[in-house]
């Protein structure tokens, strides 16, 4: 098995046992971001030269310790040392350039870590770079970004979904081990979904926004993308945890992740909303109910389950994350850094102009508050039916990966896609994408867990079961 | 009390409308942006329009579902950034300070 | 150019609320970590990703600014409410880094306050002062106290700094996130005087509470008053008094909000007390002509410029901006139980106005005395602690050390600047005190004794005093002086020898 196709457990595991070093280990991932990134587009910058000097730091301290008892326990300290991972371009990094794909920040150096970057890097994470994305997170498709479009490695001729697009592109490639996007709403799940990797949507609050470039605050969740379930909960472990800088982290304290993983799902009552499948193409819709008949299987208890239907919850989306993005996106204003507002590309332009308008005197009642009012009666809907299941499953996305083209001059189309997400996203509950198969043109199909706030060592669980007796996350896109 | 339109009013915005929005935000666009944001954005509030068909009396909003309150830092004074990083971002600058253009 | 005098027939009552902003002495910002402490820094040397708007940052409030804001909320006798919240101000401006301003819009901290004004304090429009009567004795009876209610107490952040010229300019972050407090009132004042008074009481109860140096010059008290004036109907009585009493019915109208004016005008750029009396003054009587010319005046904001004194339209300021005010979501609300309402209110100390009363009940001291020593919570504590010195050199009875004079001296040396009291520790103070005047406990016996000895000594001056050399006695009481080294009262000795001289002759 080539290097760059390693799990970060299976990474991990061969650096214990020196099977290889992490310069072999990047080299490997490196070599592979050059071959396929001119088909790809899926990084923004490739950070080789700070890699390969990281690279040396880590296998340097793996060297001093010695035999393997010792780096073991190095292991335990420094999780992820060694390790190489991709980051979407809206995370800030110090020294590194951070432009969230738009034109506005396309030469801005931060001169401060996220705090997720801060704890991957304390993990011993090697970053390799910081990947495309729709420009602002305003999108489903990473078409929308100012720069290029990052092409789906199943079929260069669609899209990664969005719009954490580079990041699941860069995984499913194997350009990197692993990746961590964000998700304001379906930005996580649904292109893990058209790219046939693992996206992990934790609750919101659950892991810091600090660092993140804001784009909806009440909604915004920074998650791993990775290749298996197993390495999702090993990123989430890293980088959760309440942070003195972001207030509405939550003070709960973070659990062992992994402790439950292998449990299976015997008695788990699963809750199948109808509707959500009825809004899928067939195809989509097969797949995630042949998934559910494995779950069945597997002990799980089935239940049909009738939630509140999605179209509203689009609106409610719609217009309290446009409200945030207008007044999230006031300060780009070129004076101390970054360009001017002229730069903005269209979508960006359109979001801030309704939220304005959503916001503005005259209009607030009948929007904004309106949507916050809807959002309390899609919370209290989705705690009435935990009451009877442990999680929900269904199709993440109502189709499979679309055409390049496809997001073009549809003024909805990001919210349409996430028609699947945007419920859960509104009411901060977290959700698991992973592969259920693939259609008949050979494009994976993905299916989402979802689960009450901070359950995901849950949704690990039932993930697991399902990836470990399926093995979707085998298969690899022909590159 | 505000200016609640009706449904029909609400679903088309004029020129003068869009103007005045982006000009609230900021934003400077050419007459041929401003005919296609008109039909767009009109496109966009057509749709979140169905929100007004659900029953919300009684219900109160939710501006944050994560249930916290009263988080706090302590008055503690922390190092800042230097004045070279704070202004490394920008090509022109005098004196320490932040330039833009004149406003009076 | 001054006030305009008013040429019409007309009267009107100027109705006058007042926006101040006061800036916090935290030691750090707002919502991030960095040094409140910006004036006379080197620019952008106190900033973070916060307060800079950097793309990422995310706001945190300071726990002690929000304590200070119920504090101050609770001394001007506020309502304190059980949830409030931050809200996003949303503008654009240069010195304005997030392009929104946090605040606060429907939740405040602090509602429905009040402050009295005491007698001396308060007063009615200047002009009907003008008409008022001659006799002090009316004029105290007409005003008994004035109360001023505050609308809302609530927390913010400062903006950046900005310096303007032709070609450009420049911005300074070091202000932006520094914890402010807005204090709004009701329009109740009606007149710039009564304005300024407001302001000194506001200031006096905010250094008490050692929150902030609230200096006007310093920018660390901003104010900016919005004014409108209401005809005064009913012409016929031409008498002051009635118009004294016409007025305090006009203005007990505007009390219930029934009869505002139909416009307000908000002034910006004011910088000192006298400058707030100033604008006040001059734009009343710019508001009385325009509207006994025009019959309207339009509302808008409006500069003071110092050097002209009149204040004029400001450029670039339209009409009412839309903030689109909306809950902020990267802050959790605030909620307030009675337990800790009452641990804040434990931390404010005796406020003006109680220790005042207290002084002169305690130590018997005139009002105008009182009133100077009470001026400061400095002050006040020095006095207090001197005179507790002073006691423990005594019997440590304030009966005996009023007796003595101590209470007087101590507040004599103080009001009238004797001692530095910044560099005199109060126990060093009693010394030199004691050196100075020499009230020390001598018996009376000692004393008398002091006494005879000098009238036995000195016969001559006894003789000259009796035959009506006045200045004879001065030198007895000298000579006394000088035998009990000068440990008496000089009027005490006095008294004495003439009784003991008196007694000889009656002999």
């Amino acid at each position: 098995m080539e290097l760059f196709d390693l799990t970060i457990k299976e990474a991990r595991d061969g650096l214990l046992k020196k099977k290889f070093s992490s310069r072999e280990l990047v080299s490997a991932c490196l070599d592979r971001i050059k071959k396929l990134e001119p088909k790809l587009n899926a990084f923004i910058t490739v950070c080789e030269k700070e890699a390969r000097e990281q690279t040396q730091i880590a296998d340097k301290k793996m060297r001093d310790l010695g035999d393997m008892g010792d780096t073991r326990e190095l292991f335990v300290r420094y999780p992820l040392l060694g390790i190489p991972i991709s980051v979407k371009d809206n995370y800030c990094t110090k020294g590194i350039k951070t432009t969230a794909a738009s034109h506005v920040l396309m030469n801005y150096i931060p001169p401060y870590d996220a705090t997720v970057v801060k704890r991957l890097k304390e993990a011993g994470t090697i970053i390799l770079g910081k990947t495309n994305m729709d420009a602002w997170a305003h999108g489903s498709s990473t078409e929308t970004s100012d720069f290029f479009t990052t092409r789906n490695p199943w079929d260069l001729t669609r899209l990664p979904g969005g719009s954490s697009g580079g990041s699941a592109a860069s995984v499913a490639a194997a350009e990197t081990i692993a990746a961590v996007g964000s998700e304001t709403a379906g930005s996580i799940r649904q292109p893990s979904a058209w790219c046939g990797v693992v996206g992990f949507k934790p609750t919101y609050g659950r892991v810091s926004r600090y660092g993140l470039i804001a784009m909806a605050s009440s909604l915004d969740c920074p998650g791993p993308i990775t290749k298996t379930v197993e390495d999702a909960a090993i990123i989430l472990q890293t980088i959760a945890g309440w942070d003195s800088c972001d207030a509405t982290t939550s003070p709960k304290q973070v659990p062992d992740f992994l402790r439950i993983i292998r449990n299976g799902v015997r008695g788990i009552k699963i809750g199948i909303p109808q509707k959500y499948f009825s809004v899928a193409e067939t195809e989509v819709a097969k797949k995630v109910d042949e998934a559910v008949k494995i779950l069945e299987r597997l002990g799980a208890e089935i239940k049909e389950i009738s939630l509140f239907d999605p179209k509203y919850a689009i609106a409610v989306y719609t217009i309290l994350q446009r409200s945030e993005v207008s007044s999230n996106l006031a300060r780009y204003d070129g004076i101390r850094f970054g360009f001017g507002r002229e730069r903005f590309a269209d979508e960006a332009r359109r979001r801030i102009m309704l939220g304005t308008y959503y916001l503005s005197a005259g209009y607030y009642e009948a929007y904004y508050l309106k949507a916050q009012k809807v959002r309390t009666i899609i919370l209290e809907d989705f705690e009435q039916v935990f009451k009877g299941i442990d999680v929900i499953v269904g199709p993440t996305s109502p189709s499979a990966a679309l055409s390049v083209g496809s997001s073009k001059n549809d003024p909805m189309f990001g919210e349409m896609a996430d028609v699947l997400v945007e419920p859960s996203t509104i009411a901060g509950l977290p959700g698991l994408n992973l592969s259920c198969g693939f259609t008949k043109d050979g494009l994976p199909v993905g299916m989402q867990i979802i689960g009450p706030q901070f359950s995901e060592e849950l949704l690990f669980r039932v993930g697991y079961a399902y990836e470990q007796e399926t093995q979707w996350y085998k298969m690899k896109p022909k590159l | 009390m505000s200016k609640l339109k009706t449904k029909a009013q609400i679903s088309k915005l004029s020129q003068e409308e869009v103007k005045h929005i982006a000009k609230l935000a900021n934003l400077a666009l050419s007459d041929s942006e401003l005919k296609k944001f008109q039909s767009q954005l009109s496109q966009v509030l057509e749709y979140v329009g169905k929100l007004s068909k659900v029953e919300t009396k009684g219900v109160e909003p939710t501006s944050q579902v994560t249930g916290l309150g009263n988080v706090f830092r302590e008055d503690k004074v922390v190092p800042s950034l230097s004045q070279k990083e704070i202004l490394s971002q920008v090509k022109s600058s005098e004196k320490g300070f932040f330039k833009t253009k004149a406003i009076f | 150019m001054t006030n305009k005098p008013n040429m019409s027939k007309k009267t009107y009552l100027p109705i006058i609320g007042l926006e101040v902003h006061v800036e916090l002495e935290t030691n750090s910002k707002m919502f991030c970590g960095c040094s409140a402490d910006y004036f006379g820094h080197e620019p952008n040397t106190h900033c973070c990703p916060v307060c800079l708007g950097l793309p990422g940052a995310l706001p945190v409030p300071n726990k002690k600014a929000v304590e200070w804001c119920v504090m101050l909320g609770l001394a001007l006798n506020c309502q304190i409410p059980e949830v409030s919240k931050f809200d996003r101000k949303n503008y654009f401006y240069p010195d304005l880094p997030k392009g929104y301003q946090i605040s606060q819009y429907d939740n405040p901290l602090c509602i429905n306050g009040w402050v009295k004004m005491k007698n001396k304090q308060s007063l009615i429009s200047d002009e009907i002062e003008k008409r008022k009567m001659k006799n002090d004795n009316e004029k105290s009876k007409n005003d008994a106290g004035k109360t001023v209610r505050i609308r809302r107490v609530h927390m913010e952040e400062d903006t950046g700094k900005l310096i303007h010229t032709k070609e450009r300019t420049l911005i300074d972050f070091n202000r932006s996130g520094v914890p402010l407090v807005e204090i709004v009132t009701e329009p109740d004042i009606h007149s710039a005087q009564e304005a300024k008074v407001f302001l000194q009481k506001l200031q006096q109860i905010i250094r008490y509470l050692g929150i902030s140096d609230c200096d006007m010059e310093k920018g660390s008290m901003r104010c900016e008053p919005n004014i409108s004036v209401r005809e005064i109907k009913n012409q016929k009585s031409s008498f002051g008094k009635l118009r004294i009493m016409l007025s305090k019915v006009e203005a007990s109208k505007i009390k219930t909000n029934d009869e505002l004016p139909p416009y307000k005008v908000e002034i910006k750029n004011i910088n000192s007390f006298k400058f707030v009396e100033k604008a006040i003054a001059y734009e009343i009587g710019r508001q009385e002509e325009l509207l006994s010319r025009e019959g309207f005046v339009r509302q808008e904001t409006r500069g003071f410029d110092p050097q002209k004194g009149v204040t004029l339209p400001q450029r670039g300021k339209e009409a009412a901006a839309d903030y689109r005010y909306f809950p902020e979501p990267d802050i959790p609300p605030i909620r307030i139980n009675k337990l800790q309402i009452s641990n804040i209110k434990l931390q404010i100390p005796e406020l003006p106005d109680k220790k005042l009363s207290r002084f002169i009940k305690e130590y018997g001291l005139s009002e105008y005395d009182t009133g100077i020593l009470t001026e400061t919570r400095e002050t006040a504590d020095y006095y207090e602690e001197v005179v507790r010195k002073a006691q423990t050199l005594d019997s440590g009875n304030l009966e005996d050390s009023r007796n003595l004079g101590w209470i007087k001296t101590i507040a004599n040396w103080i009001i009238n600047k004797k001692v530095d009291i910044d560099k005199v520790l109060p126990k060093e103070l009693v010394k030199m005190i004691v050196q100075k005047s020499q009230i020390r406990n001598i018996s009376q016996e000692e004393l008398e004794k002091a006494v005879v000895k000098v009238l036995t000594d000195n016969p001559k001056a006894v003789g000259d005093y009796k035959s009506g050399k006045a200045q004879a006695l001065m030198f007895l009481v000298g000579q006394v002086m000088k035998q009990v080294k000068g440990s008496a009262d000089p009027k005490l000795i006095a008294k004495l020898l003439n009784e003991k001289i008196k007694k000889k002759n009656e002999k």
